[in-house]
């Protein structure tokens, strides 16, 4: 016992030290080694494996699969495609990113009601999500390809613009904006430093780790999810899911990290 | 029914390496949901590895497992192409048992 205590006093002296940037990078890193640690055996394998089985399982009330659902590149088409959106979409005549898609499939194609899917978005221990499963399987499928997010159509240009403004319209009880905490560098909530989203570097690694298991809720969290949090955090009206502030605002973000290749679903604390 | 888990079992100079993901809230007993009222425990009890009709693992486990428990495991003496079968048990009587092929790591 006495021979266990002893790091345990140590570490205490070492966190009292006053050369603050020395505790803060050595928490970065202790963060950092947590991640890679829990790489190996990220459940948000389980989440991909069911999203494939709901994917081709035919379902709703037309008994239809989604191998029928246009994600950018074709019917039936998921390798690569998240690299690629949000994008505009002939057929509902707006820019989509891979939440709004599915819905607008599931509802079409499968006849499943809209309204319920976006009520059960976010899963909550046995309460699942069969949208969380479904962007996590259409993810993974992108592991390693470069982000090539097209501004080209005018209201891909428009969607990014209008992205632009959210990410630096101040509001609130708070009078924040996503700005406000990821618009310089350095900056951190609690001990987690947060991502400068108009640093490409840093655009790149948050967008590219997107969507991930986090450990702390036990649950896959899509990017409809990151900014519906975000949201909450800052005191803002609630997100609507699939809503073009949403919508924009993520093509906004995944332009930003255009060139960098797709790692996701990641696992974070 | 609980959901399939996620076997890889690789074989390297006669040696097995399986990593398994399990799919289960594994509630502890302890925490208490929105109305103040204590959340049922709920885990996995017993995890049994089977290689040839020979236990290969046997374990039990608690509540201080975490939310959709990951596993590592060797053991010596699997061929390639053979089967690993793994199976658990829950305090609910709740099983599952999942097989995969051993390839070449």
């Amino acid at each position: 016992m006495i021979r266990n205590k002893l790091p345990a006093v140590l570490l205490a002296v070492a966190c009292l030290s006053p050369v603050a940037a020395w505790a803060q990078t050595d928490t970065v890193k202790g963060i950092e080694r947590y991640r890679e640690l829990l790489a190996d055996g990220n459940p948000a394998e389980l989440w991909e494996a069911r999203g494939e089985d709901l994917w081709k399982q035919k379902r709703g009330p037309k008994m239809a699969s989604l191998e029928s659902c246009n994600l950018g590149k074709g019917p039936g088409v998921v390798k690569g495609v998240y690299a690629e959106l949000p994008r505009y979409f002939k057929d509902t005549d707006r820019v989509m990113d891979l939440e709004s898609r599915l819905l607008h499939c599931m509802t079409g194609i499968q006849g499943l009601d809209g309204e319920a899917i976006k009520r059960t978005a976010f899963g909550a221990g046995t309460n699942r999500s069969d949208m969380e499963a479904l962007v996590a399987y259409v993810t993974s499928q992108s592991k390693g390809v470069r982000m090539r997010v097209p501004t080209s159509h005018p209201k891909e240009k428009q969607a990014y613009a209008m992205g632009e403004k959210v990410f630096f319209y101040r509001g609130g009880p708070h009078d924040f904006a996503c700005a406000t905490c990821h618009g310089e560098s350095g900056k951190r909530i609690r001990l987690q430093d947060l991502p400068n989203l108009l640093d490409r570097k840093d655009a790149q690694r948050a967008y590219t780790t997107w969507p991930a298991y986090r450990v702390s809720q036990g649950e896959l969290r899509t990017f409809q999810w990151r900014l519906f949090d975000c949201f909450r955090q800052q005191r803002f009206p609630a997100l609507e899911f699939g809503s073009d502030a949403s919508i924009a605002l993520t093509a906004f973000l995944a332009k930003n990290a255009n060139g960098a290749a797709f790692n996701a679903p990641a696992i974070k604390r | 029914m609980a959901d399939p888990m996620r076997i890889r079992a690789t074989v390297k100079d006669g040696k097995v390496d399986v990593r398994l993901l399990m799919s289960h809230e594994m509630e502890t007993g302890q925490r208490k949901d929105a109305r103040g009222e204590l959340v049922p425990a709920w885990f996995i009890q017993n995890v049994t590895a089977t290689y040839g009709g020979r236990t290969v693992l046997s374990a039990q486990w608690g509540p201080s497992i975490s939310k959709n428990p990951y596993l590592n495991f060797r053991f010596s003496g699997a061929k390639l192409g053979e089967k690993i079968s793994v199976t658990w048990t829950d305090n609910k009587g709740d099983k599952r048992t999942d097989e995969a092929t051993i390839t070449a790591g």
